[in-house]
């Protein structure tokens, strides 16, 4: 996998345009002026949600070991040998919610007509294009990058080492 | 910049060129902030936030999840009525405020309290005193403009029902307004009603909503703005015919450059004025300069074009780029349109940015007041900062596109009953027998989410093309005039019908009236047409549109032009798309109230073909051919 997607909980607004994004890059028309009126309505995969005055945009962590995947009785789940990605074929789902007890991040939700379950799929189509994933783009205080686990520790590093600095 | 995304920002090759000045200078324009922007905030774009009460920020989910209600309990349909009636309050309250200013420069140039200006038509004011039933029988001009003045003032907070000019619209029209509730009562009492009906709480029902945006923009179509044009053509004449040159090309390498830039003529007369005193042209030449170029930008662009043939530098979106000519010693401003980005962009430069309203100052601007009582004096003060400052001009960075266009601007009503040789009837004749299909008024800003001047021009020439007489204001206007179609020759460019038509009167095929206030001007054209032939302004082959459109004006005019009777095409989406019930309403359910409609299409070509049609329904509706 490329990355993932990672969070600035200080940078996120709560503005919830991910959300938007989302919906949008799942439509049929990729355009928000016609995924509006789109039936069925386009769905959204990143969830915005909010405690103690910070926001946090949750989507899939595309787990190694994914809990989801080892539950799904029809093999509609799958981690995907090359990129990492778990993804959802739903044509083989049958809306069992086994994955939901599993998933320990709460984010695969149901369609609205309950049938087929939906997540989060690092915008595949967006990826073969060499495109940032759509919450990603959208996010106008940049709290949402897509980062490989090494940038991500990187950071961190980097994060600890000038407080570290500082502190002494 | 790759070529493909260059080429997608601008079709005038002036722009292209400051646009390639500019990025080889570093310099930022509105495309690359508007690139910057993307993707825009969805919830914004669909008119679903809404901030009027500080129990919000709320916002909808426009894919049908939760939430779907306000902290207050508003819906979609609610959020997005109250925030398009905003959006109409603030254009109509910028027109109007533009109205008062010029009723009040009436006022004092009538009591002589501001002695530079006179009535300079004194005709029209005879005219509309005859409308007003103020006596002019052995007065003076003076005295019938202070009655006219204060009749036009009374007409912002009136406390007599209606508004003066209702007088001009066809009798069936009116009826309609009467029947719906959308007869406006007082210029300033729709837009303070606006406000408080969308506070939190009060109207939340989007029909209800939206028949009283209607009713405000119509005080601005009907109103403020009329009033505006009328007063304007009183104190500086009514435009006649005029030749004049447009785009970046008209700045002078060896003079100083002035541009006056924004909306209200008050000022930028008085400049164009000062710019010709001796003292000052003897100053210019002391510092080295073969002379003083007053040129106009945007709406003060097109007031002085329409008076006096004063070249136009260019329009909305291209403001930014005058200053990176490097030519520009001063750019006087006043309102409306004016972006914030001007003054740092002439730091740059030797660009003194010369803020002149209380209304509207800018951080890093020279604020000179303007006076009315002073008028020529501050003008002449402004004019001279501009001629010291050309000595600090670095010929090396000056870099003027070389294009210029040619045009024939002027086409007030009166120009063009008087083209017409006194009557509406050649015009008439020709709609009835077909040689000219129909009118089509073509208005607005420029929006860098639409190729610059494309949506203009294409629209445009695809309507002549179709024998249909276009007449313009605005950015629009100034999109023609720089791709030569506001010249008699452009008739080549028009269908066989109106191509005849054109050439026996010595005519373009598109008729500049004026700033953006003098759409009124097409409203006093569509009334007399409807009145002539005994019929409502819908039944004409009639259409309006604003194919680059951007200002919260636009919204206003959009809605008085619909509420008048004419189908209007928008060339960018209006953030309304987040509630069906609206966005049906404005599009389809209003044709059943008020006889017409908005379309929105982004493609000028396709918004051609759905005026065309538009027109040629209306014609068969009336039994022509």
């Amino acid at each position: 996998m490329k990355g993932n997607i990672v969070v600035d909980l200080e940078k996120c607004l709560g503005c919830h345009s991910c959300e938007i994004a989302c919906a949008v890059e799942h439509s049929r028309s990729k355009e928000l002026f016609q995924a509006v009126a789109e039936r069925p309505r386009p769905q959204k995969r990143v969830i915005v949600e909010g405690c103690g005055g910070s926001n946090l945009p949750l989507q899939c962590r595309h787990c190694e070991d994914a809990p989801c995947v080892r539950v799904c009785p029809t093999g509609a789940l799958v981690k995907e040998e090359i990129e990492g990605v778990v993804l959802l074929h739903d044509h083989l789902c049958i809306g069992c919610k086994w994955c939901v007890l599993a998933c320990p991040f709460g984010v695969i939700v149901a369609a609205p007509d309950d049938k087929v379950m939906i997540k989060c799929d690092l915008c595949q189509e967006r990826a073969k294009a060499g495109r940032l994933p759509a919450c990603v783009e959208s996010c106008p205080t940049g709290a949402l990058q897509l980062a490989s686990t090494a940038q991500l520790a990187g950071t961190k590093r980097r994060e600890f080492l000038v407080e570290y600095l500082q502190d002494r | 910049m790759d070529q493909e995304k260059r080429n997608q920002r601008s079709i005038d090759p002036a722009t292209l060129a400051m646009l390639d000045r500019a990025e080889a200078e570093g310099l930022e324009t509105a495309w690359d902030r508007h690139d910057r922007q993307e993707p825009q905030c969805g919830f914004g774009l669909l008119g679903l936030c809404c901030r009027n009460c500080n129990m919000g920020p709320c916002r909808i989910d426009p894919f049908g999840g939760e939430p779907q209600k306000g902290v207050c309990g508003a819906g979609a349909d609610t959020i997005v009525a109250r925030n398009l009636l905003r959006a109409i309050a603030a254009g109509a309250a910028a027109h109007s405020d533009h109205g008062r200013d010029i009723v009040e420069a009436l006022l004092h140039a009538s009591t002589g309290q501001s002695p530079d200006y006179q009535v300079k038509d004194r005709d029209k004011l005879a005219a509309l005193a005859g409308e007003l039933d103020i006596a002019v029988e052995g007065r003076s001009a003076e005295e019938i403009a202070a009655d006219v003045a204060q009749a036009a003032l009374e007409e912002f907070g009136t406390r007599k029902g209606t508004l003066a000019f209702l007088n001009r619209v066809p009798e069936k029209r009116r009826e309609t307004w009467s029947k719906f509730g959308l007869t406006p009562r007082g210029i300033d009492r729709e837009i303070v009603e606006v406000m408080h009906r969308t506070h939190i709480g009060v109207d939340n029902e989007y029909v209800n909503l939206i028949l009283h945006g209607l009713r405000t923009a119509l005080s601005d179509g009907w109103g403020g703005s009329m009033w505006a044009t009328e007063l304007s053509d009183v104190l500086f004449g009514t435009p006649e015919p005029v030749e004049g040159v447009s785009n970046l090309g008209v700045l002078q390498e060896n003079e100083v450059n002035i541009i006056v830039h924004g909306h209200e003529p008050t000022l930028s007369e008085m400049i164009v004025a000062a710019a010709r005193d001796p003292e000052l042209l003897e100053l210019a030449q002391s510092k080295g300069a073969e002379g003083i170029n007053v040129c106009g930008m945007c709406c003060t662009g097109n007031e002085l074009l329409m008076r006096h043939g004063v070249p136009v530098a260019g329009n909305f979106l291209q403001q930014e780029l005058a200053i990176i000519t490097g030519a520009v010693e001063a750019m006087v401003v006043d309102v409306q349109c004016i972006m914030p980005a001007l003054t740092s962009l002439a730091d740059c430069y030797h660009t003194e940015i010369i803020s002149t309203s209380p209304k509207a100052k800018f951080p890093g601007a020279k604020h000179v007041p303007f006076e009315e009582e002073k008028a020529l004096q501050i003008a002449g003060e402004i004019v001279k900062i501009a001629v010291e400052g050309y000595p600090k001009r670095n010929p090396e960075r000056v870099f003027i596109p070389k294009e210029k266009m040619e045009f024939v601007a002027g086409f007030s009503v009166e120009a063009i009953l008087s083209a017409l040789g006194g009557s509406l009837d050649p015009l008439l004749d020709a709609i009835k027998e077909g040689s000219i299909k129909g009118i089509a008024g073509i208005v607005g800003c420029n929006n860098p989410k639409i190729t610059h001047d494309h949506g203009h021009v294409t629209l445009t020439e695809e309507l002549i093309k179709a024998d249909i007489l276009v007449v313009e204001t605005g950015c629009t206007a100034i999109a023609s005039a720089k791709r030569g179609l506001l010249l008699p020759e452009a008739a080549q460019k028009a269908g066989p019908g109106l191509r005849a038509v054109c050439e026996a009167l010595k005519i373009p095929p598109v008729l500049h009236m004026g700033s953006c206030v003098d759409i009124s001007r097409i409203l006093v054209v569509a009334a007399a047409v409807a009145n002539a032939l005994g019929v409502d302004i819908s039944e004409l082959p009639l259409a309006g549109a604003a194919p680059e459109w951007m200002s919260e004006k636009a919204v206003s005019i959009g809605s008085y032009v619909i509420g008048s009777g004419i189908f209007t095409v928008l060339g960018t989406v209006p953030q309304v798309l987040g509630s069906e019930n609206v966005a049906a309403l404005l599009t389809e359910g209003a044709n059943d109230v008020i006889g017409a409609a908005f379309a929105v299409e982004t493609d000028p070509l396709k918004a051609a073909v759905l005026i065309v049609e538009h027109i040629s329904d209306k014609r068969s509706k009336l039994g022509l051919p």
